[in-house]
C-alpha cells in the first residue's frame, strides 16, 4: 500500500499543500454548500428572529429584541455546524472512499500536515460562511456593533473547537452510523439548548449546568457579548481560553488518531 | 384484487405484481442491522418541543391558535413539530436512501428481475418510509401526551395525519430522487425543505406575515400538514380541515404514480 | 419457451440487438456466443424482461413480456453479469429475501435456503455479510439466489466469470443436471470450452447480429476444418510468413502471436512448411474448436 512510516523531517511545515489541495476541491462544490452554509442560518434568523420574535417577551433576554439576542447565537451556532459537517463525511472519504489521505502521504506529507492542512480548510471554509452571515445580519439590522468583527474571529475559533475533536472522532470510524449519533444527539441537542434561542437559565439547574460545559454555549455568550458590547476583558479572555482548549485537546486526539489509522 | 389490477391496467399505472410487501420486509431485514439510526430519529422533534416550546415558550407565554383562543406555546408547536418530523422522516427516506440503493447498491435490479414491477418498488419504499414514520410519531404523541400539550383525543388521529403528511412527501421526495444526479443535488432538497420546516405557520401563526404573503404560505404542502395536525391535537376539528387532507391526499397519490412512472423509465430500459 | 422474431434493441441512435431471429425448445441448453459488446447481454435483459425491446416479437414461455413481465419472471431465474447481490444483508437472507420476492412462503424459502446454500458451498459463510466475499463466493451465490423459485428457464449471463476452474466444474456438473431435471437453460459466455461442454445449439453474434447458428459441431464443421496447425516464429510481427504458407492451408488466420493454418491434415501441413525452409520457434497440430470458428467468424481474437 501506499502508507509510509518515513520520519518526515519537518512535519507540519508542509500543512500549506494539504490546504491548497483542498481548496482545489473546493472550487469544484462551492456553490451547494452556498445553501448549507449560508441560506440555512439566514433562514432561522428571519424566521426566529422577525416571526418568532414577535411573540417573544423581550425582557429577560438582556438584548433589545429578540432578533438581536439570536443573531449571534445563530452565527455562533452556523460555526459549530459548518465545522462539524466539514469533519464528518469529508474526513471519512479522504480516509477510506475516494482516499485523498493515502495519496497525500505517498507524495511525502506527514500527518501533521494532513491534518493541519484540512483543519485550516475547515477553519476557512467556517469564516466565509461567518462573514457571509455577519454582512447580512447587520444589513437586516440584527446586529448594530462594528464589534461584530471580533465575534466573526469569536465563531471561526468557536468552529475550530468542533473541527479538531470531530477529527479525532471520524478517523476513528469505520462507517458512518456514528455519525448519525454525533449529529443527532451532540450536535442538535447543542443547537437548541446552548443558549442560541433562549437564555439556558430557562433551564433546570442540572441541564443549565451541562449546557455552560459545552464549547457551543461558550462561544453563544463570546459573540452576544461582542455584538453586544456587554463583553469583559476577564470574561472574553475565559471563553476564548475554554475554547482554545477543545482546540488544542482536540489536535492532539487527531493527530493520534490519524497517526493510528493511516501508519500501521 | 382483480379490480384492482383492472383499474391499475386501465391506468397508465406501471406493472407490478402486489408484492411490494415483501420488500418491506428486505428493508426491515437490512434494518436490523442499522437500528441505531432508526430509533435515533425519535428524539429530534422531541429536542425542538422542549427547546422552542418549553424553554423558549416560556419567554412567550400564550399564543392565539385562531379564533382568539389562547393556549400556551408548546401546545401550540407541538403538532408542528409533528407534522414536520412526518415530512423530514419521509423525504429522508424517500430521498438519500432511495438514491443510495438506486445508485450505488443496485438493489432493484435484482428486484426487477423477480415478478415485482416498478409500482411494487415504489409502494413497497413508501410503505416502508411510513411504517417508519409511524414508529416516531407514535413515540413523540406519547412524549408530548406526557408533557401536558395534548389537549384532546382527536389527537389519535394525529397518527393517521402524519402518515398521510408522509405519504404525500415521501411520494415527491422518490420522484424527485430520479432525477438526482449525485450527493451535491440533495443541497436543493434541503433548500427546499428548510424554509417549509421555517415559515409554513410552525412556529408561530399566519396572521404573523403580512395580508400579501400568507397565500405563499397557505399553497405549500407542509402549512395543510401543521394546520391539519393543529386542528386535531387541540381538538379544534371542524369540516374544513378535509381540505387539507384533500391536498395531502391528492399531492400523495399523483407523487406515487409519477415515482413509479419515474422508476419504470430509469429501470427498464 | 423462447420465440423471437427480428428482435431488436436501440439506445438512442445505437442498435445493440439487430433483428435476431431466435427460437429455444424446452429442455435444451442455448448459448449466445461473441466479442464484447456484441450484444448478448442486451438481447438476455430483453429476455428477463427488464428491457423493452425496441421493435420485433418476443414470446416467452408462450406468454408477451410487455403485458405479462410479472408472470414470466415469476418463471425465470436470472444471473446477470454483475452480481447484484444485496450488501445490506447475509448471505443467507439474500436467498429468503430473494425467495420472498417470488411470493414464495417463509417456511418454503427457509428450507430452500440451506439447499441452495450447500449447492454454492456456502454454508459456512451463511450468516457473514456480502461484501467481503470473494467474487468467486459472490458468484455462486448470485447463482443459487437464481434458483430459488424452481425455475422453468435459467438465464445465465458469463455464469463463469471469475470463478477457478474447480468452481467452474462444479458449476457445471450442477447445470448439467439441472439440464437433465428438464430447466431449460440459455447462457451467454466467453469460454469455448464452456459453449461445448454445455450448448446443444448456440448462436455466434457480433455487432449485435447473429452470424452463426447451430450445434458445437456443425459450427465447427461448416465453418472451421478438421485441424488447425499453429505456428509461432521468432518475429514481432508474424504477417510476413502468412504469406509464404497461404497456399498451404485452406485459410490462414493471423494473430498478434502466432499463425493458425486451417487444414484437413496438420501434420501433413506441417512437413509441407518444413519443406519450405521455415522455421517456426514452435509448431502445434490439433483439432479445430469453437474457438477457431469463433476467430473466423468475428475475426477477433477472444480475449477480455
Ligand atoms: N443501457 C444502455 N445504454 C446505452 N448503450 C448500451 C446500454 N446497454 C448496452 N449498451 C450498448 O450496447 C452494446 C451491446 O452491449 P451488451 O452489454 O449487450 O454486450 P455484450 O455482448 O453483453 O458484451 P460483453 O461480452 O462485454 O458483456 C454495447 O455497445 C453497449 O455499449
Ligand atoms: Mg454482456
Amino acid at each position: 500500500m501506499t502508507t509510509t512510516t518515513r520520519a518526515q523531517p519537518a512535519e507540519g511545515r508542509m500543512a500549506g499543500r494539504a490546504f491548497a489541495y483542498w481548496i482545489t476541491n473546493y472550487r469544484r462544490v462551492w456553490r451547494g454548500t452556498i445553501i448549507s452554509g449560508f441560506l440555512g442560518p439566514l433562514f432561522f434568523l428571519v424566521a426566529m428572529g422577525f416571526g418568532l420574535g414577535t411573540l417573544v417577551d423581550d425582557g429577560g433576554l438582556g438584548a433589545p429584541g429578540y432578533v438581536e439576542f439570536i443573531a449571534p447565537g445563530i452565527l455562533a451556532a452556523q460555526a459549530m455546524q459548518t465545522a462539524v459537517g466539514e469533519s464528518t463525511f469529508p474526513v471519512m472519504g479522504a480516509l477510506k472512499w475516494q482516499r485523498q489521505y493515502h495519496a497525500m502521504l505517498a507524495a511525502p506529507l506527514g500527518i501533521a500536515d494532513l491534518v493541519l492542512g484540512h483543519v485550516a480548510f475547515v477553519a476557512m471554509r467556517v469564516a466565509i460562511t461567518s462573514v457571509a452571515f455577519a454582512v447580512v445580519a447587520v444589513a437586516l439590522g440584527a446586529i448594530t456593533s462594528w464589534w461584530v468583527a471580533a465575534a466573526v474571529f469569536a465563531a471561526v475559533l468557536t468552529g475550530l473547537a468542533f473541527t479538531t475533536p470531530v477529527f479525532a472522532f471520524a478517523a476513528r470510524q469505520d462507517n458512518d452510523s456514528g455519525f448519525n449519533v454525533l449529529f443527532r444527539f451532540i450536535v442538535m441537542p447543542m443547537f437548541l439548548f446552548s443558549g442560541t434561542f433562549f437564555p439556558v437559565e430557562q433551564l433546570p439547574a442540572v441541564l443549565e449546568a451541562i449546557a455552560k460545559v459545552t464549547p457551543l454555549w461558550h462561544g453563544v455568550e463570546l459573540c452576544r457579548s461582542l455584538v453586544m458590547e456587554t463583553a469583559t476583558a476577564a470574561g472574553s479572555l475565559g471563553h476564548v481560553a475554554y475554547l482554545a482548549v477543545w482546540v488544542v485537546g482536540g489536535l492532539w486526539l487527531a493527530f493520534a488518531s490519524f497517526r493510528k489509522r493511516l501508519v500501521t | 384484487m382483480s379490480a384492482v389490477n383492472a383499474i391499475a391496467r386501465a391506468l397508465p399505472i406501471p406493472a407490478g405484481a402486489g408484492l411490494a410487501r415483501t420488500l418491506v420486509e428486505r428493508n426491515a431485514r437490512a434494518f436490523r442491522h442499522g437500528w441505531v439510526t432508526l430509533v435515533s430519529g425519535v428524539f429530534e422533534p422531541v429536542f425542538y418541543l422542549f427547546s422552542l416550546g418549553v424553554g423558549l415558550g416560556a419567554l412567550i407565554g400564550d399564543v392565539d391558535a385562531g379564533g382568539g383562543r389562547m393556549i400556551e406555546y408548546a401546545a401550540y408547536v407541538a403538532p408542528a413539530m409533528m407534522a414536520a418530523a412526518a415530512m423530514n422522516g419521509a423525504v429522508f427516506d424517500s430521498t438519500f436512501n432511495l438514491f443510495f440503493k438506486l445508485k450505488y447498491a443496485k438493489l432493484y435490479d435484482s428486484v426487477l428481475a423477480t415478478p415485482l414491477g416498478p409500482r411494487d418498488v415504489a409502494v413497497g419504499e413508501i410503505s416502508w418510509a411510513l411504517l417508519r414514520g409511524l414508529l416516531y410519531s407514535t413515540t413523540f404523541l406519547v412524549v408530548a401526551a406526557a408533557a401536558g400539550v395534548v389537549h384532546s383525543w382527536w389527537a389519535l388521529l394525529a397518527l393517521p395525519a402524519a402518515s398521510l403528511i408522509g405519504l404525500a412527501f415521501a411520494a415527491i421526495g422518490m420522484s424527485v430522487t430520479t432525477y438526482l444526479r449525485s450527493w451535491q443535488d440533495f443541497d436543493y432538497i434541503q433548500l427546499a425543505l428548510l424554509p417549509m420546516f421555517l415559515f409554513s405557520a410552525t412556529f408561530y401563526p399566519l396572521s404573523t406575515y403580512d395580508e400579501s404573503v400568507r397565500w405563499v404560505v397557505q399553497v405549500t404542502p407542509l402549512y395543510h400538514g401543521v394546520a391539519m395536525m393543529r386542528d386535531l391535537m387541540l381538538g379544534d376539528v371542524a369540516w374544513g380541515i378535509l381540505a387539507h387532507v384533500a391536498y395531502l391526499v391528492v399531492m400523495g397519490l399523483a407523487g406515487l404514480l409519477f415515482a413509479a412512472r419515474r422508476i419504470e423509465r430509469l429501470l427498464l430500459r | 419457451m423462447i420465440s423471437a422474431h427480428r428482435l431488436t434493441k436501440r439506445f438512442g441512435e445505437f442498435t445493440a440487438v439487430d433483428a435476431i431471429d431466435v427460437e429455444v425448445r424446452r429442455g435444451e441448453a442455448f448459448g449466445f456466443l461473441g466479442p464484447n459488446g456484441a450484444g448478448k447481454s442486451s438481447t438476455m435483459r430483453m429476455i428477463g424482461c427488464v428491457s423493452p425491446p425496441t421493435d420485433g416479437s418476443l414470446r416467452i414461455l408462450g406468454l408477451d413480456p410487455a403485458t405479462d413481465g410479472p408472470a414470466i419472471r415469476a418463471r425465470l431465474g436470472v444471473v446477470p453479469q454483475r452480481d447484484t447481490l444485496d450488501e445490506e444483508l447475509t448471505v443467507r437472507e439474500n436467498i429468503l429475501v430473494y425467495g420472498r420476492y417470488f411470493g414464495l412462503s417463509r417456511a418454503h424459502v427457509r428450507a430452500k435456503a440451506d439447499e441452495l446454500l450447500e449447492f454454492a458451498q456456502l454454508t459456512e459463510r451463511a450468516n457473514s455479510v456480502v461484501e467481503p466475499l470473494s467474487g468467486g463466493m459472490k458468484r455462486r451465490l448470485t447463482i443459487a439466489r437464481s434458483l430459488v423459485n424452481d425455475p422453468e428457464l435459467l438465464l445465465l449471463d458469463e455464469p463463469t466469470t471469475g470463478l477457478d476452474p474447480q468452481a467452474r466444474h462444479v458449476l457445471w456438473d450442477r447445470l448439467f443436471r439441472l439440464k437433465r431435471s428438464g430447466v431449460t437453460l440459455v447462457l451467454t459466455t466467453h469460454y469455448m470450452d464452456e459453449a461445448e461442454q454445455l450448448c446443444d445449439r448456440l448462436v455466434v453474434m457480433d455487432g449485435g447480429r447473429i452470424v452463426a447458428e447451430g450445434s458445437p459441431r456443425e459450427l465447427i464443421a461448416l465453418h472451421s476444418t478438421r485441424e488447425v496447425l499453429e505456428l509461432r516464429f521468432a518475429a514481432d510481427d508474424h504477417a510476413p510468413y502468412a504469406a509464404k504458407v497461404t497456399d498451404l492451408a485452406e485459410r490462414v488466420e493471423v494473430l498478434p502471436d502466432r499463425l493458425l493454418l486451417y487444414t484437413d491434415d496438420g501434420d501433413a501441413t506441417a512437413a509441407a512448411v518444413q519443406r519450405r525452409g521455415l522455421q517456426p520457434l514452435s509448431v502445434l497440430a490439433r483439432r479445430s474448436t469453437l474457438e477457431d470458428v469463433f476467430l473466423h467468424l468475428t475475426g477477433r481474437t477472444l480475449v477480455d
